[in-house]
């Protein structure tokens, strides 16, 4: 009997895991974030290009998005100094400044192959998943490096398991004209908000907003 | 006096900076009344001394913490297909010549490079058309490139999260 009922369990679970993957994925949240003042976030910085496009576009975002929580990859040396220069710079217009720099392994290095990006993925899952339980960030707001895929994944795990709806925001680099990186067509399935930057990537992938280009 | 600053970025294009050395490169250089001619190598093999072509100054270096400066001093940038490097370059609002590595092939970077010559922001050569670019381009072609707006992206996201 015993095999049976532990066979029944898992299958169970995995249905509702699967229920809560598409309820979270389909549903935006009935009260917004926005509404108690203040939204955390989580945002992704990757290396070179990608840390310069994130911090343009959090140089726009109003006092409202604090704490600001960056991530960056380990073997990044350069992010950390950029993000500290920004944060300094926009110390004078806040009336106090709430920010946080988070280190986690790389998930991808450019050119690995599929195989060990896979076993690496997991790896940084492994320290994402305390952190973003931990930071229980509104918004992950990312735009490519390879990071941003285990970060969201579990914010996407905080929503299955109905402790809170993390939103994920994605902006594809201004580098994408035509086709997205590999990072934007796994977080088109699972994103509440996907930006691109050219018409003809709006053309392809309906669920996308297109404004022009916002770096 | 009217300065050229080449850039490979991160990378190495070693095929780039023999070229732009060459004396008919420089000759055409010369004849638009360019006479400083800046060189940043990255990783390549070739670093010319300082000396090594006459008629034009140059001066070569490898990486610097920022290139900034050397933009800003440029009359002209000379590329490669980086989308850091091209952006950097029009964002100085720098007529720009990106020379395309055509040993790589599918190289995603490319992709924005080729949207933004045909949106006229840039010119486009290889290394086998380099002194004839530089001999009959028309930088008056060239249309200013806008920064992008990152604020129609915050004030979306303010109404989409109910932000006040």
């Amino acid at each position: 009997m015993f095999p049976e009922a532990a066979a029944f369990v898992i299958i169970f679970t995995c249905l509702f895991f699967i229920a809560r993957l598409y309820i979270v994925v389909k549903n935006r949240p009935k009260h917004k974030a926005g509404a108690k003042g203040r939204v955390a976030v989580l945002v992704v910085a990757g290396s070179g290009g990608h840390t310069t496009e994130i911090l343009r576009l959090t140089e726009c975002l109003s006092a409202a998005y604090a704490p600001r929580h960056y991530v960056i990859a380990d073997t990044d040396q350069m992010s950390e100094e950029k993000i500290c220069t920004f944060e300094r710079s926009r110390q004078r217009s806040d009336s106090e400044t709430q920010f946080t720099i988070c280190r986690i392994p790389r998930s991808r290095e450019v050119h690995q192959s599929w195989t060990s990006s896979v076993v690496s993925t997991l790896k940084a899952l492994q320290y994402s998943v305390p952190l973003v339980f931990r930071l229980r960030p509104d918004v992950v707001l990312c735009n490519g490096p390879g990071t941003c895929v285990p970060l969201c994944a579990a914010g996407l795990l905080l929503g299955i398991l109905g402790m809170k709806k993390v939103l994920i925001v994605y902006v594809e680099s201004i580098c994408r004209v035509h086709t997205l990186s590999l990072t934007g067509r796994i977080l088109y399935l699972i994103s509440d908000y996907f930006f691109v930057q050219w018409s003809s990537l709006r053309d392809k992938y309906p669920k996308s907003i297109f404004l022009g280009r916002i770096v | 006096m009217k300065t050229v600053f080449v850039t490979v970025g991160t990378t190495s294009f070693d095929e780039l900076i023999e070229n732009i050395t060459s004396s008919e490169a420089v000759q055409a250089l010369k004849a638009r009344g360019y006479e400083r001619l800046v060189l940043q190598v990255g990783r390549g093999s070739l670093l010319p001394a300082d000396d090594s072509c006459p008629h034009v100054r140059l001066e070569a270096f490898r990486f610097k913490d920022s290139i900034a400066e050397d933009m800003k001093q440029a009359d002209l940038v000379v590329s490669h297909a980086g989308a850091g490097s091209c952006l950097e370059a029009l964002g100085a609002g720098k007529p720009l010549l990106v020379v395309v590595n055509d040993k790589l092939m599918n190289n995603h970077q490319l992709e924005l490079a080729r949207q933004l010559h045909a949106d006229s922001h840039l010119l486009y050569c290889t290394c086998s058309t380099l002194t004839e670019t530089l001999t009959t381009m028309d930088l008056s072609v060239l249309q200013p490139f806008l920064p992008g707006r990152p604020q129609h992206f915050a004030n979306f996201l303010d109404k989409a999260l109910g932000v006040q």
